[in-house]
């Protein structure tokens, strides 16, 4: 019965406690139990909330048992990455300088949780800030890949990410700034959806690129993703760019969901797609001919400026975190130095004693960038080509319904791979970045694994405000295939 | 080639950063900005004198809202942080060179 319960994605045991099948309790005691078990070697959390949760529940059971309404997500035991502030607990973003925070006010994806009768079971690790791609730069804890302990889960929702595939949680939230949703779910073998920028709120996420961050679900399937979507998406009033819904209205993603699309047309970037491992080039040709199966054409276009996205990327988000990072000053929250000489050793002792190397290099980059004398020639040349590469999606998406390639050119790297070369890591970022750029929806979904038992991940973009489309279109390809029935063997 | 950024440089951008760094961090720094703007360079291989910068992908502008009182989060909720308070006040170190003896 405990394994079979935690068998079940995120939809089928949202639907078996509201018919009353299967208790909430039960989901979170299980949960709790498999978290104690796996997690001191996953390390996928940061806190927990059992006491809490089991509060929570048993008021979830009550409720229904006593024939109440209850929201879409009753009795779930979900979790959401460190950098989404709440009343309870602590929110840490996984950096020494707020390890000791405790958030005046829930982010409102939280509200929503909670409105939904969700039941936050904890919060899990990132890179310190959402910055990186491994989980490695994390200032708490280390987090490893569950299909490879001596793997990275891919970043920086990697701890989201491994609470997934770790079935430690039914469904999960994450951030997703270049692509800290996508390619962890993808290193991870599970579905992760970065939202179109402006979708969902980001009030009370912790701000690292205000123009490329947006909160999304990671989970085991689509139709959970979907799911999620119509829990978390929507206008907020206290995010000024979350987008109005007379411009875009949200929808229920989980009505249509199954209705396959008639007519589809998808676009890959040949070249483009060359500069991944040959076993993730395969997985991503057999994915083509699963949707050419289904009827769907496929065209070859070309997007010139993709080659540019990681250098417009990273000097962008530096410049974006290095002004978001200032109010980290020792003054109004978080760490501060002990003795300071003076002011200013306030603000850069403290910074500097609880800060770690990628998020200093990032807020030196960022500065640097936006310095007087560098700013046109690093900034403003960053902006511009960042138009030049949503010109490209706007062109491509006139031929086409989405975009499908890679979403990362690897599988899960070793521990220590490349943490010392910085570059070496943004560099992974290739496929996913563009996405943040132009603003559009993307997913990130199973599509096979390597010789290694490494999953690898297939993704689809978009145009903005598509996600009901782009989930119509990953649950076409996740009906066809089982990848995404497959479990780490360190959890069977 | 020379360095895309030099020791002097790092430091400059540290004290604009307010980051105290050792020596041993310049010099990594050094070295690894250096690499990651040359990668940058890239940029220059694209003709944009007639591209528009975008800053954001919205189809909003300004987002405007009735000027009206609503509660605000409160004088402890606010502290409640604070490394150092002293009553209702955030606690720093003197701002001010009283040394001068005025």
């Amino acid at each position: 019965m405990q394994n079979k319960l935690l068998d079940m994605d995120c939809k089928e045991l949202r639907d078996q406690i509201a018919a009353g099948q299967v208790k909430s309790t039960e989901a979170v005691e299980s949960v709790f139990k498999a978290i104690e078990k796996y997690d001191p070697v996953l390390g996928a959390y940061i806190s927990i909330f059992k006491e809490q949760a089991l509060s929570k529940a048993r008021q979830i059971d009550n409720k229904i048992a006593a024939g109440e309404p209850v929201g879409q997500l009753a009795g779930v035991p979900v979790a959401i990455k460190d950098n989404m502030c709440t009343t309870f607990g602590s929110t840490t973003c996984a950096s020494k300088i707020l390890e000791n925070f405790h958030a005046p006010y829930n982010a409102t994806v939280v509200e929503k949780l909670l409105a939904a009768d969700a039941v936050i079971i904890g919060k899990t690790n990132l890179d310190e800030f959402a910055m990186g791609s491994s989980t490695e730069n994390s200032g708490l804890k280390k987090t490893v890949n569950p299909w490879d302990t001596s793997r990275v889960p891919g970043g920086s929702s990697g701890g989201s990410a491994a609470a997934v595939a770790g079935r430690l949680c039914f469904a999960a939230l994450g951030s997703d700034t270049g692509g800290s949703i996508r390619q962890p779910a993808g290193l991870c073998g599970v579905v992760g959806l970065k939202p179109t920028y402006g979708r969902v709120s980001r009030f009370g996420l912790v701000a690292f690129g205000s123009s490329l961050d947006q909160i999304g679900p990671v989970t085991q399937t689509v139709a959970d993703s979907a799911l999620m979507m119509n829990v978390i998406a929507g206008h907020d009033p206290a995010d000024s760019t979350s987008v109005d819904e007379a411009i875009a209205p949200v929808c229920d993603y989980l009505e249509k969901l199954d209705e396959p699309l008639d007519k589809l047309k998808i676009a890959i970037v040949p070249q483009f797609n060359a500069g991944a491992d040959e076993q993730v080039q395969k997985s991503i040709a057999d994915a083509i001919k699963v949707y050419k199966k289904l009827g769907a054409e496929i065209i070859e276009i070309n997007m010139p400026h993709l080659d540019y996205a990681i250098a417009a990327y990273y000097i962008i988000a530096t410049a974006e975190a290095s002004s978001n990072l200032a109010r980290y000053d020792g003054v109004h929250y978080g760490h501060r130095t002990e003795n300071p000489q003076d002011y200013i050793e306030v603000y850069s002792k403290s910074r500097a004693e609880a800060f770690g190397k990628e998020v200093k290099r990032r807020i030196m980059l960022g500065t640097y960038a936006l310095s007087s004398g560098y700013y046109d020639a690093y900034y403003l040349k960053a902006l511009k080509v960042r138009n030049l590469i949503r010109g490209d999606f706007t062109n491509a998406f006139e031929k086409c319904d989405c975009i499908i390639m890679p979403v990362s050119p690897t599988t899960a790297f070793k521990i220590g791979e490349k943490i010392d070369d910085p570059l070496t890591m943004y560099l992974s970022d290739i496929y996913t970045i563009a996405a943040n750029l132009a603003g559009i929806p993307a997913i990130s979904i199973p599509c096979g694994f390597d010789d290694n038992n490494l999953p690898i991940g297939l993704q689809i973009l978009a145009p903005a405000f598509a996600e009901e489309k782009l989930l119509r279109i990953a649950v076409m390809f996740e009906k066809e295939t089982d990848w995404h029935k497959r479990k780490p063997t360190i959890i069977n | 080639m020379a360095k895309k950024i030099d020791q002097a440089q790092v430091k400059k951008v540290a004290k604009l950063s307010r980051l105290q760094l050792t020596e041993a961090e310049v010099d990594e720094f050094t070295h690894q900005l250096s690499a990651i703007l040359d990668y940058m360079e890239k940029l220059n291989e694209l003709d944009t004198s007639n591209v528009e910068s975008l800053a954001h992908c919205l189809p909003i502008t300004n987002i405007f809202r009735e000027d009206c009182v609503k509660e605000s989060l409160g004088t402890e909720k606010t502290l409640a942080n604070a490394p150092q308070r002293d009553g209702d006040f955030f606690k720093v170190p003197k701002i001010l060179d009283d040394s001068s003896g005025a």
